[in-house]
């Protein structure tokens, strides 16, 4: 009972963790074809934000959040003009400006501001059962990481501009034959994705250490789940964070956190070993097929 | 659409004139308009006008130069050489874009519906640019009710039969307000409803709305059912132009079509 909860904390913080860092590569990934390899490094300027507003403005912790994402979208908008613009259609183009902005931004930080960070508080306090306490926060994570969830999908289809991206990431042409300014999408979604990130920096800052090379490993969970999760951005990523975050905290609670991660890698590899185009490539293929047998 | 016309005729006509030498109604002309692709001529200093309102139909035997010469117009090909002058205005080098702002759309000849956004989606999508609010879900519902769509509106364009996709094609095509509309081959692979449902569509759009159409098709009975006048190409260049009946009697247009005159090239242009 109290190593199930034990768990069940484990697992929230593990789901959390991998949407809240995957879900702003997925869209930019999916809508932009964008492979972003300093998505990492967004994630760690959103936590740097955070610390920053903190510590240095002395805004409370909600403002010093709200004030990263910000940061990290305007960035993110800059970083698309200057550079990202330059490199559309061209996917190897892009992981190698990319790459070169990542060293870039975690060198720079390091220059800029050492080698750690003060923490930030982590909100909410904790709960104890038996020998053992938990912060409260894991349980927020996990809000958050729904909510975010539930809001990129409301936004990719409620709004004007998700209809744009959508019939963009189909049809460019004809998205703009129909006049959609689909240069205007592209900017609009690496912003999006940037404030994502930002806000995944934001919501870990208080309960990781803040370093400047803290994005290498949010990158590479950020990957395993798009890839895991295939084209559709909310339903994979969501049942991808859902499915290794099992596996992440099922292993890293009996084995330790080293094989948690080496297990991650091995379940990715046999998930795309199956399914080439990922969980929704397959439960798309399903649908089709099931609407074919209706007709 | 209307008033835009009444406020363009003093730049159109001047335009035109320029363009043709004559002094009318025209919405489009094409003056001398070249296409190569490397050592191939695909348009050869075509002259093709179309006058506001009328329904033209464009027909020929496969590689005539039909999609190119369309695809001129629109702008998703660059001329070689010559001029396209479109509601008085030279848009030889203007984008696909800017002809759209000038009242230019077209549909293809597959259907390019966006197959994952339903069917209200996609027609959200052309209305997204003139109106916003009420005035938008009163146009889309409008573009629905027209295209007979509203029972399908939350469907996935996708999951619709090939008619019902043509018909969304042209609602969107539509909803943009053109002055002119190039169709290509909207009627291939109907059933004879779907076909005669299309024509009615078109024939509202052109008396209600005046929009001008041109459209590329093969099937003599339907360009006899909507055109006012058939353009004949071949191998690049206007062969005839006329109203369908003397077209379809004039022997040099049927050796033409039966190809004894040697012109089999592909349908790649």
């Amino acid at each position: 009972m109290v190593n199930g909860l034990n768990l069940a904390f484990q697992y929230l913080q593990g789901f959390s963790v991998l949407v809240l860092a995957a879900v702003g590569l997925a869209i930019i990934f999916g809508i932009m074809g964008v492979i972003n390899l300093a998505h990492g490094e967004f994630i760690m300027v959103g936590a740097y934000a955070t610390v920053f507003g903190y510590h240095d403005l002395g805004l409370p912790l909600v403002a010093s959040m709200a004030l990263a994402v910000g940061v990290t979208a305007a960035f993110g908008m800059v970083v698309e003009r200057l550079l990202i613009k330059r490199t559309y259609g061209r996917l190897f183009d892009s992981m190698v400006v990319t790459l070169g902005l990542s060293l870039v931004l975690s060198q720079g930080m390091l220059v800029l501001r050492g080698t750690s960070e003060p923490s930030v508080p982590t909100p909410f306090g904790t709960i104890s059962y038996g020998a053992f306490s938990q912060s409260v926060y894991r349980v927020a994570l996990a809000l958050a990481a729904v909510a975010v969830l539930v809001g990129v999908y409301w936004l990719f289809t409620r709004t004007e501009y998700g209809i744009r991206a959508r019939a963009t990431i189909q049809d460019e042409g004809t998205a703009r034959a129909l006049g959609v300014r689909t240069e205007r999408v592209y900017s609009t979604t690496f912003a999006i994705g940037s404030a994502l990130a930002g806000l995944a920096g934001a919501l870990l800052a208080p309960i990781v250490s803040v370093t400047p090379t803290m994005g290498g490993t949010y990158l590479v969970k950020s990957f395993v789940v798009v890839v895991v999760g295939g084209p559709s951005v909310v339903l994979g990523t969501g049942l991808s964070g859902g499915l290794l975050g099992a596996v992440d905290a099922v292993v890293t609670n009996v084995y330790g956190q080293t094989a948690g991660s080496i297990v991650l890698l091995v379940v990715t590899v046999v998930v795309i070993r199956f399914f080439q185009d990922g969980v929704t490539g397959f439960t798309d293929r399903v649908r089709d097929r099931l609407a074919r047998e209706g007709t | 659409m209307s008033e835009s016309t009444g406020q363009d005729v003093n730049v159109r006509t001047t335009a035109a004139q320029r363009a043709t030498g004559t002094n009318t109604d025209t919405l489009l002309q094409t003056d001398g308009l070249v296409k190569q692709f490397g050592g191939f001529t695909a348009t050869d200093a075509v002259d093709f006008s179309v006058e506001a309102g009328e329904i033209r139909c464009l027909i020929g035997p496969n590689g005539a130069g039909k999609s190119t010469l369309m695809k001129l117009v629109t702008g998703q090909h660059a001329a070689t050489a010559g001029s396209i002058y479109f509601n008085g205005f030279d848009v030889t080098d203007d984008a696909p874009n800017e002809r759209i702002d000038r009242g230019l759309s077209m549909k293809f000849q597959v259907p390019s519906v966006f197959e994952d956004l339903t069917v209200r989606e996609n027609l959200r999508l052309p209305n997204q640019r003139l109106a916003d609010g009420d005035e938008r879900r009163r146009r889309v519902d409008e573009a629905l009710a027209a295209a007979d769509l509203a029972d399908v509106e939350d469907t996935r364009a996708g999951d619709l039969s090939h008619g019902r996709q043509q018909q969304l094609e042209i609602g969107m095509a539509a909803s943009l307000d053109p002055d002119l509309l190039l169709l290509d081959e909207p009627v291939a692979g109907l059933s004879v409803d779907e076909r005669a449902a299309i024509a009615d569509r078109i024939r509202t759009l052109n008396e209600e709305r005046d929009v001008a159409f041109v459209v590329i098709e093969h099937d003599t009975e339907f360009v006899a059912e909507i055109a006012d006048r058939v353009t004949v190409l071949h191998q690049g260049d206007i062969f005839r132009e006329g109203p369908i009946e003397e077209i379809e009697d004039d022997p040099e247009v049927q050796r033409i079509y039966l190809g004894t005159d040697g012109d089999a090239e592909g349908d790649a242009r």
